[in-house]
Formats: structure tokens, C-alpha cells, sequence
């Protein structure tokens, strides 16, 4: 249970930043589809959400209207009133919808305003990346490890399938799995994800995923999520890089991911509490922004239970590699 | 015709050298489908014109790639109109998608001005469609698809109206028509914006580059903001091009010593401002976008993408660079006006690419001749020294508490300071906390040069407007998110407010006040009208505009009489901004106007 509650507050780290800065996005449910807002529509501000013509507009007085905007402050050499907002007078809601209607037909216009949208903001794209593809040497049997990420959708929803997996050269694939997330933007930075991982080795096993993903403060780019396996076991991971321009071209890329879980795992030599930090730092040269071959140094450490349980069986909990990889995308 | 066909010996074309084939082949005016689309342009005229539509090949100093060709050129024809006349002009789509062409500056019935979806259903691929309307005004305009990305593959072009007086204030006139060319697809640039994070920008702060203290970075870092961020699309994969010739092309523009030469300078670029100058040879402004403005005499100005100038110069004997640099000086567009055919000017070095300021985050104002940046501690710092500079008038809307907690982020993204009309969600990533108006400004890099730049305030209408009061404001905030490339208007894209546009009454005057909570300048074009900027000119003497830059982290207010009925587009002119969903329908109501019943 401690180790619950550490897991919790870990995760409540991660999330300290998105909440911290995106606290109007985060409280705020999306929006997107709606039309309007009833409840926050005073009369006197809201000039264009009018589908009924309001009460007719009186002319003010120019002489003693108060600023309505404090925001603004005119110290420049020339005047830039301010003049009382108000909503439009009430011919301004005369006639058809759509003007165009009444001479080239609402059928056709209606087919070209559909046609607009996808090319006027919903536009839909994705990518897919493969952040780390490398080889990992260092002392006893070198290995390999790839780390994909692809997305497809629009501004704020989106599919997002992720794989990492690695294995030694000449053995067996060690660790892969496959996570098949939807993500939907939660605040200006960062995307909720929420969905289901398929571990392929070192056994068949599912786990639903909830997580957050996007850009915190100084730029760094965090990944946190749980995840929640068939068996009923709460693991979770944050990850973090940073990428630091040399020159326009040549980037150095340190990067720490930390795990934990919230009970032990016998099965998988994992026990309760943090499980595995790793950290590394990789310099790659950007030969095009989709194509950069890298060098680097990782290092990994087993934590807690999880390292006591590794040294019983004999094996190292630590580990230095050197890293030679690409990292491309399209 | 007579009188038309005098005044076209007059009306020069681009360089004599390049034009020279030019004029010797007109054939493209047939429709002839070339493979390989020319550089440059013919002229079209009278009141009976056509126009092709048509998919070509263009290359141009070793970037080659798709293109869009109208009457078989890029740019398209020159549309040469008298002011008083009236003008049929038919477009043929031969493309296999939907096309249209808008007419910009012009003042037209709006369902002629061929916007698809919001003034006509657009053209379909093998239709001809007609725009058919009287020419109202003189100047220099140009014309564009409004289709999706069509206007970057090459699918513009200038237009020029002549006064149905005789301009006696030069005695030659050249368009010079600014645009870019990329081998890429535009459909490939826009995915690049939303997936690539600053994929064009090589201009970036590392660690051996740029000068900002290590503070200001880790400020900067903090709102997770690029003080880099000058051009979403950069010379990394455009070639900037003078009337659809590149800087290596030697386009030239003759002259003899003494003579009085108009440069209609059109910005008809997808999304580059330019520095406009000729080393050596002043400037004198006497029109933007189409109007005659009071003469003012500058060495640089910058223009902004879909603005127009024209100025005259009256250059000495030899040969002069014609310099467009690029605003965020990745590249130039380069001609040479030239009194010795051949003569190639030699351009300058393109300058140290421009840092953004506090300014540009709305801290506040620092006036444009001290700009640079502001020497503050990363946390509480600056808000006073936004004040400082602001001119000592306290602002209630500053946010003290932010200085309390040490964040700059609460500062730069207080959604409590947007009014409730505004959407807040995820396309939001700050709100300019203290956006100051900056008329005043000479756009981003041009502040600290040693020479006379024009800014918006130097403009005056050449001739008076009638005095009326505005009746009522109204507020357009333009919101993004830079890291998600989202752009909009009130934080809503244009697909999501189609059906909801912005609503004047015939004939009403109102007071627009734009507010960039955003770090790049957005060029916002109304149209069908002209409005007057406020820009401390007085009532009367506003300069009239159809578009209107608003620099980053400010605000900019303009004047306009609703008198033209009917539905309008309005946007940011920055074309992958637009097709984010940096546009809103304005319409003009009643429909048709009241004297239009009769």
C-alpha cells in the first residue's frame, strides 16, 4: 500500500506541470463540438453568438464611457480610443444564413461549406516515429531496443500507437509490446491517453494504459502512464527528454525514464515500489529533420525490491551501454 | 482602345531582358498546355479576359516540384483594368480538383469575390465559371485561388488599375510581385507545421548561437516559447521570387538616370513578410494596398503577406539591388533596377536573423527605437519592467499574483483575462497579458536599423474620409498554439463557426480591435472593404486598408463602414494560418443593402 501511495504521488508529479500551467484547459472539459455556451453569455460582450437579433442597440455616450477594456493601456503618441462593445443591431440578423444561398442555391453552397472545413482547420495527419532505434553495447551480450511512436487524427483528437521492445543480437526478443492509445488534448500542452498495451514478450500479456503525454515547462517532452494488467498489477512510467540544440543540426538529447509498481511481480522479477530508473544522453546529427543517426551512453539501474530480487537471482541490476542508433520519422 | 493600347507602351513589364521573350510569346494566352510553366507573366486586359487554370512544372534555381500555372505562367497574368470599366472575366478549371480565384482590394458585389464556401460554391474541375463586375477603383491589387493550398503552388497574380485620370507622379511602372516557390507539396509543408516541431526553422538558438542570456532562455523555455519563431516556413525549403523569378535569375528593371519610377510592390507570398530596400536609393511611399496615401519618404519598409505599396523612386545612374528580404533573413528575393542593361546590382548580405522580444509577449510596450531585450531576473522582474516601459500608467489587468508565485507561465496564459466570448481549450497556448497597440512598430527586425523604416503611423489617407464616429466596438482576439500549429479566431477555427460569423449591420461604422495572444505577426485581411487603420492619424485622414498586420503580443484597431452587403471572408492572410482555421465570415446585413430593393 506504501507503495501505492507512492506511485500516486509520483504520477502526481508528473502531472504537477500540466496542472500547474494548464489549469484553465485542465479544468475545462473540450468544448470543440459545441455551438455555444448559454451560461456564460452576458449580452453586452458576447457580439457574435447571437442567432436571434438582441434587443435594438442604443448609441452611447462617447463622451463618458468608461474604458471597457483595462487591459490595454494607450501611452503611445496617438489616441487609440476605446468605444463601448455591444452586440450588432438588429438588422445585422436579417435575410438567409448564408448570403451565397440566395444566388447559387443552398445545396451546393452547403456542399462547399463541407468541403471548406477539412481546409479551414480539421485537417487530419499524422506520423510515425521511430525515436530510438539502437544498439546497446556494453559488458556481456550486446542488444538492440526500438521505441516507436505514431500518431493520426486531428488538433485535439487523436489515435496513437506506441512499441518498444528489445532483445539481445543473435537471442530472442526479450521485452516487446504495443500500446493502442487514444489521445485527446486536454490543454495546450499536453494530450490525456487512454487505452490498451499488448505485451507480446516475455508473455502474453494486456493492460488498459491511462496517461498523459505533451511538453512541460523548459521543454521537455514527458510521457507518464499507468497501466493496469490482466492480472490486476498497477505498474506505471514516466519518461523524459530534452533536446538541446549544438547547432541547428548536431542535437544532445539527455533522457531518464523511472518505473514503478505498485505490488510485487514475481513473474517478471519486479517487486513493489520504484523498479527501474534509466537514464541516457545521446548526441545525433540532424542530416534531415527526419533522419539522424546518433551515439550515446545509457545507463540503467534496478531499484528497491526489484534490485535485491535481481542480485538473488544473480544478475547485474546495473548497467552502462554504449548506444549507436537513428532516430527517423516521416 | 486606342487610349488603352497607349497606355500599355507605357506600363512596363518586369526586366526588358527576361521580358523580351516574354512579349515575343504570347501563346500561352491560348491555353496551350505547356509542361514546364514560365517564369513571369504576360498581361491580360479590357473587359472581356480569360484565365486557364492549369497543373504545370516550375523550377526555379535548382528546386523544382509541382506547380499551378494560370494562362501557362507562374505567377499568372498581369490583370490590367481602367478604373470605370466593367470586366468580364472567365476562369477555366482544368485541374482534377476545385479551384477559385479572389480578386484582392477589389470592390465587388460579394458574390464575385471567390471565396468557395462563404461567396460562391467555387469552380469544378472542367467548368468555366464568370465573374462579371463594374471597377470601382484604381491601384495596385492581386488576385489568388482561395482553394485550399492552390495560391502557394503558383496560382496568383497582380492586378493593376489605372486612374481614370492621368497620374502624372511617375514615368515608368514596373509591378514587382513577391512570392515564394517550393519544391515540396503544400499539403507536405502543412503536415510538416502540425508534426515537425520548428521543421523549417534553421535559425534557431543553440548553444553556440544567439546572444539571450542564459536567463531569458530558461524564461523563455519556461512558457515553452521559441524566441525564434519569426516564419513557420523558411528559406530552408523556399526560393523567394520577384514577379516568379529567383534571386540568381538576374531579373532587372531599366531605367534612365532622372526618370520617376513606380514600383508597385504586391506581397503575394503564401507566408513571408519581406524587408523591402534599395541600398542607396530612398523610397517614397505613395500608396498601400491600392489607396493613395500622402507621400513619405523611407529607405526600408516591411510588408506583410497580401499588403500592396507602391512607391516611387527616382534612382542615380547604375545599378541598385532590389532587396526582399526575407523577415526572418533566411533568404531574399532579389531584382537589380538597373540604367545599364546587364548590369547585375550586388545585393547585401542578408542580416542576423531577428530574436523575439517581451515585447512580442504582450509584457507591454517598449518603444520600437529601444527594443531589443530587457535585462530582468526569469521570475518578477518582468512585469515590472513591462510597466516601466509601458509609460507609468498602472494597468489593473496586470497580474501581481504571477510575480508571487515566480511562474511566468500563470502570467502568460491568464484565460480570466479573455472575455467570455472566447473559447479556451487546448488552441490557446498564451494570453498576451498587457497587449499594447504598436501602430508605431516597423515590424519584427526592422526597429533597431540605422535608417528611416515605415511604420503604420507615418500613413495618411491622400484624400479625406468622411467623419463618423464608430457606434460600437468589437474585440477579435487571434489565438494559437505554436507547439499544436492550431490557429483561430476567439479560440474557435472557422469550421467550428461557419455558421456563426461575425455580423454588421449595412452601413454600420464599428471599431475593430484586433488582440494578437500570440508570438507571430498575423497579416488580417478583410474583404470586400477598405478600413481605416487607427493609427493617430485623426478621424479623417486614417489610411484606408484591406489588410493589417498585427505584430506579435499586440493589438491593432482599424475603423470600417460596413456598406458592401453580403457575406465576406476574413482572415489571416498567412495561408497555412487560414487553413488551420485563422478565418471567420463577416457578414453585411440586410441582404441585398436597403437601396438594392428597389
Amino acid at each position: 500500500m506504501k507503495a501505492r501511495a507512492l506511485l500516486g504521488a509520483a504520477l502526481m508529479l508528473a502531472a504537477a506541470p500540466l496542472v500547474a500551467q494548464d489549469h484553465s484547459g485542465h479544468a475545462m472539459p473540450d468544448h470543440s463540438s459545441h455551438q455555444q455556451e448559454p451560461e456564460k453569455e452576458p449580452a453586452a460582450e458576447d457580439h457574435s453568438k447571437h442567432q436571434q437579433a438582441p434587443a435594438p442597440f442604443v448609441l452611447p455616450d462617447m463622451t463618458g464611457a468608461p474604458k471597457m477594456d483595462h487591459s490595454t493601456m494607450d501611452h503611445s503618441a496617438h489616441q487609440v480610443g476605446d468605444f463601448p462593445e455591444g452586440p450588432p443591431p438588429p438588422e445585422a440578423f436579417e435575410g438567409a444564413q448564408h448570403a451565397a444561398d440566395a444566388i447559387y442555391g443552398p445545396a451546393v453552397m452547403a456542399e462547399a461549406r463541407a468541403t471548406n472545413h477539412a481546409t479551414h482547420g480539421d485537417m487530419k495527419t499524422g506520423t510515425l516515429m521511430a525515436e530510438r532505434l539502437e544498439a546497446r553495447i556494453g559488458d556481456g551480450e550486446d542488444g538492440y531496443l526500438w521505441d516507436l511512436q505514431g500518431w493520426y487524427g486531428g488538433d485535439v483528437d487523436k489515435f496513437v500507437l506506441k512499441s518498444e521492445g528489445e532483445g539481445a543480437f543473435g537471442g530472442a526478443v526479450e521485452d516487446a509490446e504495443v500500446q493502442a492509445l487514444w489521445g485527446h488534448a486536454i490543454g495546450p500542452f499536453f494530450d490525456l491517453q487512454a487505452g490498451v498495451r499488448l505485451d507480446i514478450e516475455p508473455d502474453t500479456r494486456s493492460h488498459l494504459v491511462f496517461g498523459v503525454q505533451g511538453l512541460a515547462p523548459y521543454m521537455w517532452h514527458v510521457d507518464a502512464a499507468a497501466f493496469l494488467s490482466d492480472r490486476g498489477d498497477l505498474t506505471a512510467r514516466i519518461e523524459g527528454e530534452y533536446d538541446q540544440k549544438l547547432t541547428q543540426r548536431l542535437i544532445l538529447q539527455p533522457r531518464a525514464e523511472l518505473e514503478l509498481a505498485a505490488q510485487d511481480i514475481p513473474e517478471r522479477e519486479i517487486g513493489e515500489g520504484l523498479t527501474k530508473f534509466e537514464t541516457g544522453l545521446r548526441l545525433r546529427y540532424e542530416i534531415a529533420r527526419e533522419f539522424a543517426p546518433y551515439v550515446g551512453v545509457g545507463y540503467e539501474t534496478k531499484l528497491g525490491a526489484t534490485r535485491s530480487m535481481a542480485k538473488a537471482a544473480g544478475n547485474d541490476p546495473d548497467g552502462l551501454k554504449l548506444l549507436l542508433g537513428l532516430r527517423a520519422w516521416f | 482602345m486606342t487610349a488603352l493600347q497607349t497606355d500599355r507602351r507605357k506600363f512596363m513589364l518586369g526586366s526588358t531582358g527576361l521580358l523580351a521573350t516574354g512579349l515575343a510569346v504570347p501563346a500561352w494566352a491560348r491555353g496551350e498546355s505547356l509542361s514546364h510553366a514560365r517564369q513571369g507573366f504576360g498581361e491580360v486586359s479590357g473587359e472581356r479576359i480569360a484565365l486557364s487554370v492549369d497543373r504545370h512544372h516550375f523550377g526555379v534555381g535548382g528546386r523544382k516540384g509541382h506547380a499551378i500555372a494560370v494562362n501557362g505562367t507562374v505567377p499568372g497574368p498581369l490583370v490590367r483594368l481602367r478604373e470605370g470599366q466593367n470586366v468580364r472575366i472567365d476562369v477555366t478549371n482544368k485541374l482534377t480538383e476545385d479551384t477559385s480565384i479572389h480578386w484582392h482590394g477589389l470592390l465587388l458585389p460579394f458574390q464575385f469575390d471567390g471565396v468557395p464556401g462563404v461567396s460562391f460554391p467555387g469552380i469544378k474541375p472542367g467548368e468555366t465559371f464568370t465573374y462579371e463586375f463594374p471597377i470601382r477603383q484604381s491601384g495596385t491589387y492581386w488576385w489568388h485561388s482561395h482553394s485550399g493550398l492552390q495560391e502557394q503552388e503558383g496560382h496568383y497574380g497582380p492586378i493593376v488599375i489605372e486612374s481614370a485620370e492621368p497620374d502624372p507622379r511617375y514615368d515608368r511602372d514596373y509591378v514587382v510581385l513577391l512570392s515564394e516557390f517550393s519544391p515540396r507539396h503544400p499539403h507536405e509543408i502543412a503536415r510538416m507545421l502540425k508534426v515537425g516541431e520548428h521543421y523549417f526553422n534553421y535559425q534557431m538558438q543553440t548553444a553556440s548561437e544567439g546572444d539571450m542570456p542564459l536567463d531569458e532562455r530558461l524564461m523563455w523555455g519556461g512558457m515553452r516559447m521559441n524566441p525564434r519563431d519569426i516564419s513557420d516556413v523558411t528559406g530552408a525549403t523556399y526560393t523567394f521570387l520577384v514577379n516568379g523569378h529567383g534571386p540568381m535569375d538576374g531579373l532587372e528593371y531599366l531605367f534612365a538616370p532622372g526618370e520617376r519610377v513606380r514600383l508597385r510592390i504586391i506581397n503575394g507570398s503564401a507566408m513571408t513578410f519581406f524587408n523591402i530596400r534599395i541600398p542607396g536609393v530612398p523610397m517614397t511611399v505613395i500608396a498601400a494596398d491600392g489607396m493613395d496615401v500622402a507621400p513619405v519618404e523611407v529607405d526600408e519598409f516591411q510588408i506583410g503577406t497580401a499588403e500592396t505599396y507602391d512607391v516611387i523612386v527616382r534612382p542615380p545612374a547604375g545599378s541598385h539591388a532590389l532587396v526582399a528580404e526575407a523577415m526572418d533573413r533566411s533568404g531574399m528575393g532579389l531584382a537589380s533596377l538597373t540604367s545599364h542593361k546587364g548590369h547585375r546590382a550586388t545585393p547585401p548580405p542578408l542580416r542576423e536573423p531577428v530574436t523575439l522580444t517581451m515585447a512580442d509577449m504582450g509584457m507591454g510596450s517598449m518603444d520600437g527605437a529601444h527594443g531589443g531585450t530587457m535585462k530582468h531576473d526569469a521570475h518578477g522582474g518582468m512585469d515590472h519592467s513591462g510597466m516601466n516601459h509601458g509609460g507609468g500608467e498602472a494597468s489593473p489587468a496586470m497580474d501581481h499574483g504571477a510575480t508571487d508565485h515566480g511562474a511566468m507561465d500563470h502570467s502568460m496564459r491568464d484565460t480570466s483575462k479573455l472575455p467570455p466570448d472566447v473559447k479556451v481549450g487546448p488552441g490557446i497556448d498564451m494570453v498576451a497579458p498587457m497587449p499594447m497597440d504598436r501602430m508605431d512598430f516597423p515590424g519584427l527586425g526592422l526597429d533597431k536599423v540605422d535608417h528611416r523604416v515605415l511604420r503604420y503611423t507615418d500613413l495618411k489617407a491622400a484624400r479625406t474620409n468622411p467623419h463618423r464616429m464608430p457606434t460600437r466596438q468589437l474585440t477579435i482576439h487571434l489565438t494559437g498554439n505554436m507547439e499544436r500549429y492550431m490557429w483561430s479566431f476567439d479560440g474557435e477555427k472557422f469550421s467550428a463557426v461557419t455558421d456563426d460569423p461575425i455580423r454588421f449591420a449595412y452601413d454600420e461604422r464599428v471599431r475593430v480591435k484586433l488582440v494578437n495572444d500570440t508570438m507571430m505577426a498575423h497579416p488580417i485581411h478583410l474583404h470586400g472593404h477598405f478600413f481605416e487603420l487607427v493609427n493617430g492619424a485623426g478621424m479623417m485622414d486614417q489610411p484606408l486598408k484591406h489588410t493589417v498586420v498585427v505584430q506579435p503580443g499586440s493589438t491593432a484597431t482599424f475603423d470600417v463602414t460596413a456598406n458592401e452587403p453580403g457575406d465576406w471572408a476574413f482572415h489571416c492572410h498567412l495561408l497555412y494560418h487560414m487553413h488551420a482555421g485563422m478565418m471567420q465570415t463577416v457578414t453585411v446585413r440586410p441582404f441585398p443593402a436597403p437601396e438594392d430593393k428597389a
